[in-house]
């Protein structure tokens, strides 16, 4: 199979499972006890507008009906509406996703800035201080709630040092600005990431070091650096792609968080703000949304490691 | 036999846990047992064990006993770890928040592990139309960030402790799906298996008495660390205030009671519960990777 069939496969693969994932995500209402739109309106509504909303729902077709309709309007990008603003739910997502985007893209990169070039040094120089050190900070690093740090992060830099803003996201102020008040919830966002992915470099890299290649580059009198660099490295990273990528969803999980606790408009904000509003339809949008990227992503991971790795069927 | 037969027996194969044979079981042992880190992980991991049994016993105070007088105070000799905007101990709150906390977490993996290995036990085992639409149904949960969807279903059923428990279950179930299944599979293919069936053997005590117990390895590693996820995904739904409610204390009420005190500077409420998560991520997580190189034939004797 080359790799175009693979393509089409994964894509042809994908697609029950996002049938189903409409499903659970159409569902969500359907299970609220009682009538959706009398318990997302609540006690105090008006039974026209218990009504109206039945009618924009299409609460009296039939259930299957019913599902059709949201996921051929969901498939032409029409999430419907905020009950309480009456926006569009892809107004609302276009609008925040900038800030998501720049804030896990800056957590992405920072934790590979770390976690890249210590696997690395730490696998060479096993069992030395500077391994253990390594291994102690990522262990650390996994442990360590990514919100809490935050938390923490906010009361030693922006409370106590005021060396950076304590929230907000202020790149309307300038571009420096705007970095300054980045900094502390890509770092936060980021550590965790930098943990996972150094462990995964450490241990992948020891692996390959074991390989009879690398033997075999050093008996021909290859410089341990260049046995490192054009041999170890190459090969270690194709399970560390792997890795990262599957990483990468939990990146934007997190990022609802950090959003909420540094004050960022982004779409992990808006998506609490929704819950507390009882919102039904951005809910169910930007779930929507977090799913199809993590689905895409996880396309992507497939597709690259197929493509790093020659020895590897396209089946 | 039905597929509830093939329920019940996966369940009480795995709720038994039944020693391996006692060989493995020492070097199981002694392989764990040199690992100086995992079993300090395991030290701190009964250590919260115990803090959570004694709560009430080793509180200083009642934990939601309010004293306005001494509201928002910062640790002093009568309250170590200071007290909250009701005048409530920190430190009482904390401790009985390891207590819900652990529980969540411990409950919650339990239910999964049990659903997990039930559902990827079958799948595995035999494959076919019955492994396609278990997995494609795992395919389905797995495709959302587990927080993601937690949040989804706790937007419909409403913030309690139940509710989290049963959020926790539903992301974690998949993973140790996933695992049972692999493990089943590539055990399946073993000369014993083979040897079983020659000698006719029924397939339940097959699947349930030889194969499931090669698997439990990966399966106990996987869930020992789900604990520690799941702990994580309990405080941090608490914490958004979507999960438990205050005024129960669980470490992530107690964060997100304290969240709109730290610009004032008032850090105590939310430093100290955050200690006590890492804590038990750093037991959890030291114990799981123990347990998966004592329990990997392959590593045990290589440097840990």
């Amino acid at each position: 199979m080359n790799f175009w069939a693979y393509l089409a496969k994964r894509f042809l693969h994908a697609i029950p499972v996002y049938i189903g994932i409409s499903i659970v995500i159409f569902s969500l209402i359907h299970l609220i006890p009682g009538d959706p739109a009398q318990a997302v309106l609540g006690d105090a509504a008006t039974p026209e507008a218990i009504q109206a909303l039945r009618e924009q729902w299409n609460l009296n077709e039939p259930l299957w009906e019913q599902f059709l309709i949201w996921f051929f309007n969901v498939l032409q990008g029409d999430f419907g509406r905020s009950l309480h603003t009456n926006q569009p739910v892809s107004e609302i997502i276009a609008s925040r996703l900038p800030v998501t985007l720049t804030l896990t893209v800056s957590a992405l990169v920072f934790s590979l800035l770390i976690a890249l070039p210590v696997g690395i040094i730490s696998a060479i120089k096993r069992n030395t201080l500077t391994d253990h050190v390594s291994r102690v900070i990522a262990l650390l690093g996994i442990s360590i709630p990514n919100f809490w740090l935050g938390l923490v992060f906010i009361i030693v830099f922006g409370v106590y040092l005021r060396w950076l803003p304590p929230g907000g996201f202020h790149f309307n102020k300038g571009f420096v600005p705007g970095v300054m008040s980045l900094i502390l919830p890509a770092v936060s966002l980021g550590a965790f990431f930098a943990a996972i992915s150094m462990r995964m470099v450490r241990s992948s890299m020891l692996e390959v070091m074991r390989k009879e290649y690398i033997e075999t580059a050093r008996a021909k009198g290859l410089a341990e650096r260049w046995v490192i660099r054009s041999h170890a490295i190459k090969n270690a990273f194709i399970p560390v792609i792997t890795v990262i990528g599957l990483q990468t969803g939990t990146l934007l999980a997190g990022a609802v968080l950090t959003e909420t606790i540094f004050f960022m408009p982004g779409i992990g904000r808006e998506l609490i703000t929704a819950m507390a509003k009882r919102d039904f339809p951005i809910i169910q949008g930007l779930i929507l949304f977090f799913a199809t990227v993590y689905v895409g992503i996880n396309i992507l991971v497939d597709l690259s490691y197929a493509f790093l790795n020659p020895k590897i069927e396209y089946s | 036999m039905t597929t509830q037969d093939h329920a019940i027996a996966v369940v009480a194969a795995d709720t038994q846990e039944p020693p391996p044979p006692r060989g493995q079981l020492r070097l199981f042992v002694d392989a764990f047992a040199s690992n100086k880190l995992a079993v300090a992980g395991l030290v701190v991991f009964v250590l919260a064990i115990l803090v959570a049994l004694t709560a009430d016993v080793i509180s200083p105070y009642d934990p939601n006993a309010q004293d306005l007088a001494v509201r928002l105070m910062g640790p002093s000799a009568e309250h170590w770890l200071g007290t909250d905007q009701y005048g409530r101990d920190l430190l009482s709150r904390v401790i009985h928040g390891t207590q819900i906390s652990l529980m969540v977490g411990i409950v919650s993996i339990t239910i999964a592990t049990l659903c997990g290995v039930t559902a990827g036990a079958l799948s595995g085992y035999l494959g076919g139309f019955v492994d396609d639409i278990i997995m494609r149904c795992m395919d389905v949960l797995l495709a959302f960030p587990a927080l993601i969807l937690a949040i989804g279903i706790l937007a419909v059923l409403g913030p309690s402790i139940l509710n989290v428990v049963i959020v926790i279950a539903v992301v974690s179930t998949p993973q140790i799906a996933r695992i049972t299944r692999s493990a089943v599979l590539t055990q399946k293919e073993e000369e014993y298996v083979q040897a079983a069936i020659v000698i006719g053997l029924p397939m339940h005590v097959r699947l349930f008495k030889h194969v499931l117990l090669n698997c439990l390895a990966p399966i106990t590693v996987q869930a020992t660390l789900l604990v520690a996820n799941a702990i994580i995904v309990e405080t941090s739904l608490s914490f958004l205030g979507l999960g438990v409610r205050p005024p129960t204390p669980t470490w992530g009420t107690i964060l997100f009671e304290g969240k709109d005190y730290i610009l004032l500077g008032m850090w105590w409420m939310s430093v100290f519960p955050g200690i006590a998560i890492i804590l038990a991520m750093l037991g959890l997580n030291l114990l799981g990777d123990g347990l998966r190189d004592a329990l990997d034939p392959r590593i045990r004797g290589a440097d840990a």
